[in-house]
């Protein structure tokens, strides 16, 4: 059975974010970007199952400009078979992402869709579940184990109480969560081997997906600012402070 | 003028304490507001929720069905209730997050995540890269559907008194999602997203033996239990109590932050706390930068003092 993994470019998370002074949205011309963190953990899981034999086909897809080729590459190099790029650049909201995905989903007749849980550009968490909707197919949001046994996977959740497990029957949407698992060191020979590997561009016209209305983004402001703060010197001197504010 | 619906979480037939500040967030949106329940048996929530200030309505959907939360479920009940309405409004929390966008993709509308100010009926400031942009946005024409970040509003009183009734629906429900079991995490201290006091202990601690330290401050100062990533990665404290950008977003009135860097990842969670004090033994600390108090020491001298001088 085939699985497709969703994943994308994102400025990367150790990169700290500068808001432009205009308030038009963040600096990310020059700014180091890479693989959503939780996509490689995404990439991670398809690989690890495969190498169960649990699955026998990973196809990797994104959405984005030339540059996200990059990100595919990388899917490649941790063992994807093969890639689809969605050539749109510019903002793509889930929604409209959530459709080209449900239509590659549709067309190669995978069985699992595997994606993270969010984006940390968007902040979102929307994209697995909209997938999971409008294919009106079972959704495992939030993963930290997988187990695939036949036509059914058993998925336990990180939920705010606890861990909640549930089964569901394939096809099925996968959110991962970042307990999930740790994504492998990618190795030079297996990035040597990824450049070799097929990627298929295709568009939402190809895909008939046409991007209905967002939300407009009407500006984009830094956090406001913490007032500087004080460094005290002994534990008293805190209990001190913490009291005459009436805090303790 | 706005019909708000706001569907309510519900956990061992009460009510989640989220939807008291999802009610503020209505009502700064302005409207008419019904809460929404689902569930087996809901009438103890939905008597909390009838209590409210600014609820009008409580909904009662009540099925054999509903009785665990599964989104694949819910979702197309709440898509039909959803249809009279100008906003569908979710906590910020897992289940919110899960259930949310299921329910928007089923009207077809985008939907927004983390809603932490109100400008309008349409407009909103959201959090994007972590919390470190605020980014503010206007709804296309259709039903909202949003999540409303917690840790942005505070809790409606409970002095109102709504009308409960039972509403039903005719969604076909799927079978292919079931639920196995739960393993919850029992804790006698605060929950973490309510509590006025959050203790919070990094990757320094070392074990989770060490983490006592922790806990006997907490319970001296009756404050919730949290963590980073790092000590939640480590296996000092099960993963329900990580405090950030992947675990929960929080704003007591007091944060302590002990043997915590402050990743970005870690702010991101806690931006919004009124007072953060910082303890840590390395003064360049970038938790320092926002803390409002600091101590530079060893928390394994620094805590236990702290703790007896309460």
């Amino acid at each position: 059975m085939k699985a497709l993994v969703s994943v994308k470019r994102v400025v990367d998370y150790n990169v700290r974010i500068q808001v432009k002074s205009d308030g038009s949205g963040v600096v990310t011309d020059g700014v180091k970007h890479s693989m959503n963190p939780f996509d490689e953990i995404a990439m991670e899981e398809a690989v690890r199952l495969k190498e169960k034999g649990k699955i026998t086909e990973i196809v990797a897809v994104t959405i984005g400009g030339d540059k996200s080729e990059e990100t595919l590459r990388t899917a490649l190099a941790f063992g994807a078979d093969r890639a689809i790029h969605i050539k749109e650049g510019g903002e793509v909201q889930p929604l409209t992402a959530a459709k080209a995905f449900a239509a590659v989903l549709k067309k190669e007749g995978a069985q699992l869709f595997i994606a993270g849980k969010q984006a940390i550009d968007d902040d979102a968490n929307q994209t697995g579940q909209m997938v999971a909707a409008l294919l009106d197919i079972a959704q495992a949001t939030f993963a930290s184990k997988v187990e695939v046994d036949g036509n059914k996977a058993v998925v336990t959740r990180e939920v705010d109480a606890g861990l909640e497990t549930i089964e569901v029957d394939l096809p099925a949407v996968i959110t991962t969560d970042l307990r999930l698992n740790e994504p492998r060191y990618l190795k030079l020979p297996d990035i040597m081997k990824a450049k070799k590997k097929p990627i298929d561009a295709t568009t939402f016209a190809d895909l008939g997906v046409t991007p209905g209305a967002g939300f407009k983004v009407t500006k984009t402001a830094p956090p406001p600012t913490r007032s500087k703060g004080i460094v005290v010197k002994t534990v008293d001197e805190l209990v001190a402070a913490l009291k005459a504010k009436g805090l303790l | 003028m706005s019909k708000i619906l706001i569907i309510g979480e519900t956990a061992d037939g009460k009510l989640n304490s989220g939807v008291a500040k999802v009610v503020a967030a209505a009502q700064a949106i302005g409207g008419e507001i019904v809460v929404a329940l689902l569930g087996a048996d809901v009438s103890g929530a939905a008597a909390e929720a009838a209590k409210l200030d600014g609820v009008s309505k409580v909904l009662k959907v009540e099925r054999a069905e509903n009785a665990h939360i599964l989104a694949a479920i819910y979702a197309p009940q709440v898509a039909e209730l959803a249809k009279d309405y100008s906003h569908v409004l979710f906590p910020g929390t897992a289940f919110g997050k899960d259930l949310a966008p299921r329910v928007a993709a089923k009207l077809d509308v985008q939907q927004l995540s983390d809603i932490m100010h109100v400008h309008g009926a349409t407009r909103f400031d959201r959090p994007t890269y972590a919390g470190n942009a605020i980014t503010t946005v206007e709804a296309p024409a259709g039903i909202v559907v949003a999540t409303v970040r917690l840790a942005s509003f505070t809790a409606v009183a409970a002095g109102g008194s709504a009308a409960v009734e039972a509403a039903s629906t005719s969604a076909a429900l799927p079978s292919h999602t079931r639920f196995v079991k739960m393993e919850a995490q029992k804790s006698e201290r605060p929950d973490l997203q309510a509590a006025s006091k959050v203790v919070s202990g990094g990757r320094a601690l070392g074990s989770s033996e060490n983490f006592k330290v922790i806990y006997d401050f907490a319970d001296k100062i009756g404050a919730a239990v949290g963590a980073s990533r790092a000590a939640v990665d480590s296996g000092y404290v099960p993963n329900d109590l990580q405090v950030g950008q992947t675990g929960k977003i929080i704003a007591p009135e007091l944060y302590f932050a002990i043997g915590i860097s402050g990743a970005i990842q870690h702010l991101a969670g806690i931006k919004d706390a009124r007072t953060i004090v910082a303890i840590n033994k390395d003064a360049e600390a970038p938790i320092f930068e926002v803390a409002d108090y600091g101590l530079v020491g060893d928390l394994f001298t620094v805590v236990p003092e702290l703790t007896s001088k309460l």
